[in-house]
């Protein structure tokens, strides 16, 4: 499935179409993560990734051409740069340790004593995210404010003093 | 250590997803198909992520009485806070895009480059 | 922007729901799936869909930009002041135990704070965004 809608929006050029793929294919993915366990993660996939994203896809797309160009040169070569990146990692990938392997590294670092529950709070995600893991939460919020702000500088000014940039472009 | 491919298939689709997004970035010159593809490229690095923390008779990790097996929520926590910097970063970029378009009149990557170069030729003809 | 009558009553509906359930999953994340960051994107989200249906100028009107912009700025005000609480109290930065006589009670009144920081951040972030993208858009569709 999750294939299929990859494939379809690769191929695709108009860009509509493209971003409600894109929305489908956050479902999935969202759908994937609580079969694997990441009941957050998946809420905040659904919500973010085929809520909010698709919104604001739809809303850039309001001001721009809806269809893409016709690409002039053919793709042969991303495209064979990419499939040798593909058999590259796959190939490192068969030595990363098994699927569901209780002995991987992963899961005899920190993790049991993250899951011995010191807080006393059920939901773990939320115990290593906000307590064990304070800091990097502070900067992913700070991240998250600076976008924000980012954003504001770019779109906030109105249309006056447009001449000076219609030129560069003319 | 290393098994078939069927006990990396997770790191397979991971893989597959990723140089899908990666052949977008590349091949497309749509600065919003870019965009998308980039977004692709980012899910993938979640599955990478959230497969390995999977156990199998595992459940997610909310602590109760009645489980003793949980997945690892280390990756959860990492990847969640992904998520939502990986949205405002598309934001950001969306606004760059939006911009571009306000300034070139095309989010086409050639045409920018064609009028970049006009302008230069332009500027270089005149002293 | 003229909407049919099912989908503004369905949305009257639907809001208020979308909105609670944000609140829930913000406060009881610590028992179940949810937490700071899926609460203001849900919050967000129940605003976002108030514009689509019922047109930006009343979902402004009710969320002013001003607001939005303070709570930018306030979420991340809170989480380094949950930090310099602790300092003050005689922790490190960020240390939770001694904002409260019991450490573990003072885990949770860490938590909860630095939750409702999040979460006022980034629902601020998703609104602004939006109100960016789309009063952009309808500028743009006036001039042209």
């Amino acid at each position: 499935m999750m294939a299929l809608a990859v494939l379809v929006l690769v191929r695709t050029r108009n860009l509509f179409a493209v971003i409600v793929l894109s929305g489908i294919y956050s479902f999935l993915m969202a759908t994937l993560l609580v079969a694997l366990d990441a009941v957050d993660v998946a809420m905040t996939e659904a919500a973010v990734g085929a809520g909010v994203s698709t919104v604001l896809l739809l809303g850039a797309l309001h001001l721009c051409k809806s269809e893409e160009a016709k690409p002039v040169h053919r793709p042969w070569l991303p495209l064979s740069l990419s499939l040798a990146t593909a058999g590259l990692l796959i190939y490192g990938a068969l030595g990363l340790p098994d699927f569901a392997d209780p002995a991987a590294p992963i899961h005899r670092h920190v993790a049991p004593r993250y899951l011995q529950n010191e807080v006393d709070v059920p939901n773990v995600v939320t115990a290593v995210l906000a307590s064990f893991r304070g800091y990097d939460t502070l900067g992913e919020t700070t991240v998250v404010f600076t976008a924000g702000a980012g954003i504001i500088a770019l779109l906030r000014r109105r249309r006056h003093p447009r001449n000076e940039d219609g030129d560069h472009g003319k | 250590m290393s098994g078939g491919l069927l006990e990396h298939f997770s790191h397979i689709v991971a893989v597959l997803l990723m140089v899908a997004g990666l052949h977008v970035v590349m091949a497309r010159g749509n600065l919003i198909k870019k965009l998308v593809g980039l977004s692709i490229f980012q899910t993938s690095v979640y599955l990478l992520y959230i497969a390995p923390g999977k156990l199998i008779g595992g459940t997610a990790p909310i602590l109760a009485p009645e489980y003793a097996l949980y997945s690892n929520p280390l990756p959860h926590v990492l990847i969640l806070t992904a998520i939502v910097v990986g949205v405002a970063t598309l934001a950001l970029g969306l606004a760059l895009a939006v911009r571009i378009r306000e300034a070139y009149g095309t989010i086409e990557e050639d045409e920018i480059t064609a009028a970049d170069n006009a302008v230069q030729d332009a500027e270089g003809a005149k002293p | 922007m003229e909407s049919s009558l099912v989908l503004r009553v369905v949305a009257k509906l639907l809001i208020p729901f979308i909105l609670l359930f944000a609140l829930y999953v913000q406060f009881h994340g610590d028992f179940g799936p949810g937490g700071g960051f899926q609460a203001g994107t849900i919050f967000a989200a129940g605003i976002v869909f108030y514009a689509l249906v019922f047109g930006l100028d009343n979902a402004r009107r009710i969320v002013p930009d001003r607001l939005v912009e303070a709570m930018l700025a306030l979420g991340v005000l809170i989480y380094a002041g949950v930090g310099v609480a602790g300092l003050l109290l005689g922790g490190n930065y960020l240390d939770y135990f001694v904002l409260a006589a019991d450490p573990v009670h003072g885990q949770h009144r860490g938590i909860f704070w630095v939750e409702a920081g999040v979460a006022v951040t980034v629902s601020g972030v998703m609104l602004k965004i939006f109100y960016m993208f789309a009063g952009r858009g309808r500028h743009d569709g006036d001039a042209a």
